[in-house]
């Protein structure tokens, strides 16, 4: 293992205030799906992970909270830094997983393959960090449902052939269904399981 | 109290910013998203001792201190009034632990959190309105069961509801129930609007403003988005109907805000004041005059602003 790989990176300089905003960026991102947010270029990440993964996870991971990550990431830089920052386990099933990242371009796991929470307890599902080449400049989703006046566009890059068929699927699991967040550099998107897909071309 | 002042600011109590720990922030932090992206699901979060008894407005507080920041500008209500009791001190609370930037205004508050009312002025795109709820469960005094009511909320089974507002109906010829009225939200899950009367349940209705709800004792947190559908329950020959008074505000005048009766002596004498105090306060700087302003304002209850 070469020397980089061992040295874990710094987290929040201050983790209060630093955590607080980050928390106000991702609400604003779920509660208004679709529209990108910043979550400001507040730490460097570890290899593997874009800015506002690394701080979304540091803003809402702990203990209590496993994290699935793709086993190159698991067993790298970025596994030991989620591990050090937040004392998070590092999960091998998928199901299992509080919080999940993908890339968004990887034909595995499908999002069907986390947990949609079950029908007592939807708030037990996994929230998915979608790591993607962009979130602008690709084809145009429309979007629909709570948070969205009328209807929004999106247009995100670097995702995998049939992965907003697998939203519309996990949308139609509603009440259940996995929460995505589409990250790119510092900047979020959210894609709450309520949003529906009304076009994708 | 003497002890506190005369200790320097370094060595004070040290209380994390908002008082919460930085855990339990995560915590209720995660149980908002979660909230936000099921709108009217309830869900369980580990709810705080907080230095205050619950029914005081813990779940509110729990909120605000888990989403508020130094940005940001904070109005507290009771009933409709910055000034009474619970309000003054919920204010004084977050100005202590937090530095909390404080207001009266609606418009320039970025958090309102609110016990049994929604201003009157129309909220904006941006603002967070938090509020204190007693009991979450819109069905418990139906059903006693939480195990009970959580499957009717997953069945999404709201017959015993349905049933509920037509024996009113039976009965009385119309829906008896005046506050905590339930509202369906985003089609699928019946929620409790808190304590506000039934009145302010069409302010929820595609707000622009998000809505979150801390219930501290009973441990929920739930959320409305913006832009979502509040849906008051109904039916189609006996329409959901908001209270009407004879007489405007008796001190702004306002015809279309939400009034208080207010037992004036002990010869049955009463009069009508709004509820929400800036909004009447603005009213008046406006120059709009109610019927008993100038009375009111001889005894110096209240300030008459056009009065030279």
């Amino acid at each position: 293992m070469a020397h980089d790989d061992t040295l874990i990176g710094a987290g929040f300089s201050d983790p209060v205030f630093q955590s607080q905003g980050a928390f106000r960026a991702l609400l604003a991102a779920l509660s208004e799906p679709g529209l990108a947010c910043d979550l400001g270029e507040a730490i460097a990440p570890p290899a593997g992970l874009e800015a506002a993964t690394a701080v979304t996870l540091l803003t809402l991971a702990d203990y209590e909270t496993p994290i699935w990550l793709p086993a190159a990431l698991r067993n790298g830089p970025a596994g030991a830094w989620l591990r050090f920052h937040c004392g998070a386990a590092l999960v091998e099933d998928p199901a299992r997983a509080a919080f999940a990242v993908v890339d968004g371009a990887m034909t595995e796991p499908k999002l069907a393959g986390f947990n949609a929470g079950d029908d007592q307890f939807p708030d037990r599902s996994t929230t998915v960090l979608v790591q993607c080449a962009g979130l602008a400049g690709g084809e145009t989703v429309t979007l629909e449902g709570p948070g969205i006046a009328g209807r929004r566009s999106i247009a995100p890059t670097g995702l995998r052939p049939g992965f907003w068929a697998e939203v519309e699927g996990n949308a139609a699991l509603y009440p259940l269904g996995v929460d995505l967040l589409l990250v790119h550099g510092a900047q979020v998107l959210g894609l709450p399981r309520s949003t529906q897909i009304v076009e994708a071309r | 109290m003497t002890v506190h002042q005369s200790i320097s600011d370094e060595t004070r109590p040290a209380y994390n910013y908002a008082y919460l720990d930085e855990q339990t922030k995560r915590m209720i932090r995660r149980a908002l998203l979660k909230a936000v992206a099921i709108p009217g699901y309830q869900v369980p979060f580990g709810s705080r001792e907080m230095p205050l008894a619950r029914g005081w407005g813990t779940g509110g507080i729990q909120v605000t201190a888990a989403i508020m920041g130094p940005d940001d500008t904070l109005k507290v209500i009771d009933q409709g009034a910055d000034d009474t009791t619970n309000a003054v001190s919920i204010r004084r609370f977050f100005e202590r632990t937090a530095d909390a930037r404080t207001t009266e205004a609606t418009d320039e508050a970025t958090i309102i959190q609110t016990r049994h009312r929604i201003p009157e002025a129309p909220l904006k795109a941006g603002q967070i309105m938090v509020y204190q709820v007693p009991q979450p469960e819109p069905l418990r005094k139906l059903e006693p069961h939480e195990a009970e009511t959580r499957k009717m909320h997953a069945w999404a089974e709201y017959g015993l509801m349905q049933v509920k507002l037509y024996e009113n109906i039976a009965r009385f010829g119309e829906v008896t129930t005046t506050y905590d009225y339930p509202v369906m939200v985003n089609g699928r899950y019946v929620m409790a609007p808190s304590p506000i009367p039934k009145f302010d349940n069409p302010k929820m209705q595609m707000s622009p403003a998000l809505q979150l709800f801390g219930a501290g004792r009973e441990k929920r947190i739930y959320a409305v988005p913006p832009h979502t559908s509040v849906r008051s329950l109904d039916f189609d020959d006996h329409p959901f109907r908001i209270q009407s008074w004879e007489q405007p505000c008796a001190l702004c005048g306002a015809a279309d805000s939400y009034l208080d009766e207010v037992v004036i002596d002990d010869q049955g004498g009463r009069m009508f004041v709004c509820s929400d105090s800036h909004h009447c306060e603005t009213r008046r700087a406006d120059g709009h005059r109610g019927a008993m302003l100038a009375d009111a304002s001889a005894l110096h209850l209240v300030e008459d602003e056009a009065k030279p």
